[in-house]
């Protein structure tokens, strides 16, 4: 049940990619951080809601051969550093495309996916994959 | 006068060839492609379901429309493949868009007329006031029983439609629908596959309803054939549509644009509209258009619309349109398709 919450807390980010915004110092964050790590108390409160484009280019990329269960029907694929429009690195599964097409500085974009169901009677976990543009 | 204000469509990328299924069950490819006149379908990737068809539509439709989630006041989907039993698939476009709490919310199940059957709610809810401006979402993943013939056609893909009063890029002038009790198509509580009425598909079932709809509206619009500039009908197959287009005296050059079931089969709930979203695309303020769906069990729905100058600023932002969805796309044999589409199960302690 725990992790039934966590994804529910966490679905603006999953979802449509919210980040936030530190109104001391502008830099972006994603996921969303409660405190800026640079600012500290000076961030307190000024911490704004701002909504992440999508757009990104690959700064890494490895092939996982390895899946775990909710991933078999995809494997090998392909999980990579995505440096995002307004900033923030984050790790994102790039999916429609093999390894062969990609390459490091390849221009992405997120779309909406399934990441995992919990067995066949529970929850489906949605959230933000890449797409090659 | 209300109408759609804006429009979007999304079709997975990976595709399978009938020959390719035809070759598996030991089927004559020739009588499959001559029969229903399908080349290739979307086949969805394992991490796509109604859910994110719907929700990649749903964003197209917003960035063509200039538009954010916060201005979406309803929300209904159109589907028979819905990943939950319980559970709408309208809350989790909803989540995804980022629409404000209070917010209507449903889906809706008609075969494959539940998206139209949407849009009609939404209309409705517009012209009574209750709303400004809201979404109807019609997207299937559907199904098709190994070796049947549905699995030649059944494919994957949505379209969603923005209805409001204001920037309307094509006034829906009229609307109204035909409904019978008829076997032609239907699945059981926890089916996996549907079954057909076999005899009943084609004329008591299909073309009664298409032709009974759209002669109803072209005599409340007091319109002929020749007035309308497209015509885009449900397309479970890719010579239904063209037949019932020639029995009311339509001609190719007013079904060609919104015709997409041999390029993408049929994807169910998305089918009319994915052909109306390909002919918005292309559409002149002036323009006409008769779009009629129709739904298994069975009913139609008919709208009588009219561009306007504002679908301009629709194409100006260049946002992913039909055709181009079409392009650029890849194509599986069938061992990877039946892994993609769970026709090959794992075990509950695997999977």
């Amino acid at each position: 049940m725990g992790e039934l919450s966590r994804m529910w807390r966490e679905m603006p980010s999953r979802y449509r990619m919210q980040g936030d915004r530190c109104g001391n110092c502008d830099q972006v964050y994603f996921p969303p951080r409660e405190i800026c790590p640079v600012c500290h108390r000076d961030s307190i409160g000024k911490m704004k809601d701002v909504d992440i484009d999508g757009a990104g280019e690959i700064l890494s990329f490895t092939v996982v051969h390895e899946a775990p269960p909710a991933f078999l029907r995809q494997k090998p694929y392909i999980i990579a550093l995505v440096k995002l429009k307004e900033g923030p690195v984050i790790t994102g599964q790039i999916v429609d495309t093999v390894p062969e097409e990609i390459d490091i500085g390849t221009k992405v974009r997120s779309v909406f996916r399934k990441i995992s169901e919990d067995g066949k009677s529970g929850v489906i976990h949605y959230g933000y994959k890449f797409v090659p543009e | 006068m209300s109408g759609i204000v804006s429009y979007g469509s999304y079709i997975p990328r990976y595709r399978i060839k009938p020959e390719e299924i035809a070759r598996v069950w030991g089927v004559d490819p020739e009588t499959i492609r001559n029969g229903i006149f399908i080349l290739s379908k979307s086949v969805p990737s394992p991490d796509e379901d109604v859910a994110t068809i719907s929700v990649e539509s749903a964003r197209n439709a917003l960035r063509r429309g200039g538009l954010k989630g916060k201005a979406i006041e309803a929300i209904y989907v159109g589907s028979e493949s819905h990943p939950y039993a319980v559970k709408p698939t309208a809350t989790i476009v909803s989540a995804a868009i980022g629409t404000e709490f209070s917010t209507f919310a449903a889906d809706y199940e008609f075969a494959c007329k539940a998206g139209t059957a949407g849009m009609q709610n939404v209309l409705g809810m517009v012209n009574s006031g209750i709303i400004k401006t809201g979404m109807a979402i019609g997207s299937d993943t559907s199904q098709g029983a190994p070796g049947d013939v549905l699995e030649y056609s059944a494919s994957a893909g949505g379209t969603a439609m923005i209805i409001g009063r204001e920037n309307v890029a094509a006034e829906i002038k009229s609307t109204l629908s035909v409904t019978s009790d008829t076997p032609d198509f239907w699945r059981r509580e926890g089916q996996p596959y549907p079954t057909h009425g076999e005899r009943f598909t084609g004329e008591p079932a299909y073309f009664r309803h298409i032709t009974s709809a759209s002669k109803m509206m072209m005599e409340r619009m007091g319109t002929k054939p020749e007035d309308y500039d497209y015509v885009v009908f449900h397309q479970p197959n890719g010579k239904f549509p063209t037949r019932a287009a020639k029995m009311l005296g339509f001609s190719e050059k007013q079904y060609n644009e919104g015709l997409l079931t041999p390029y993408i089969g049929n994807t169910y709930s998305g089918s009319m509209m994915i052909g109306l979203s390909s002919i918005l695309d292309v559409a002149r303020g002036g323009n006409r258009i008769l779009a009629v769906s129709f739904g298994s069990g069975a009913g139609s729905d008919a709208f009588h619309i009219e561009v306007t100058d504002e679908i301009e600023k629709l194409h100006n932002r260049k946002v992913t349109t039909v055709r181009d969805m079409l392009k650029n796309v890849k194509f599986l044999d069938y061992a990877i398709y039946a892994k993609f589409k769970r026709k090959i199960v794992f075990g509950e302690e695997i999977e």
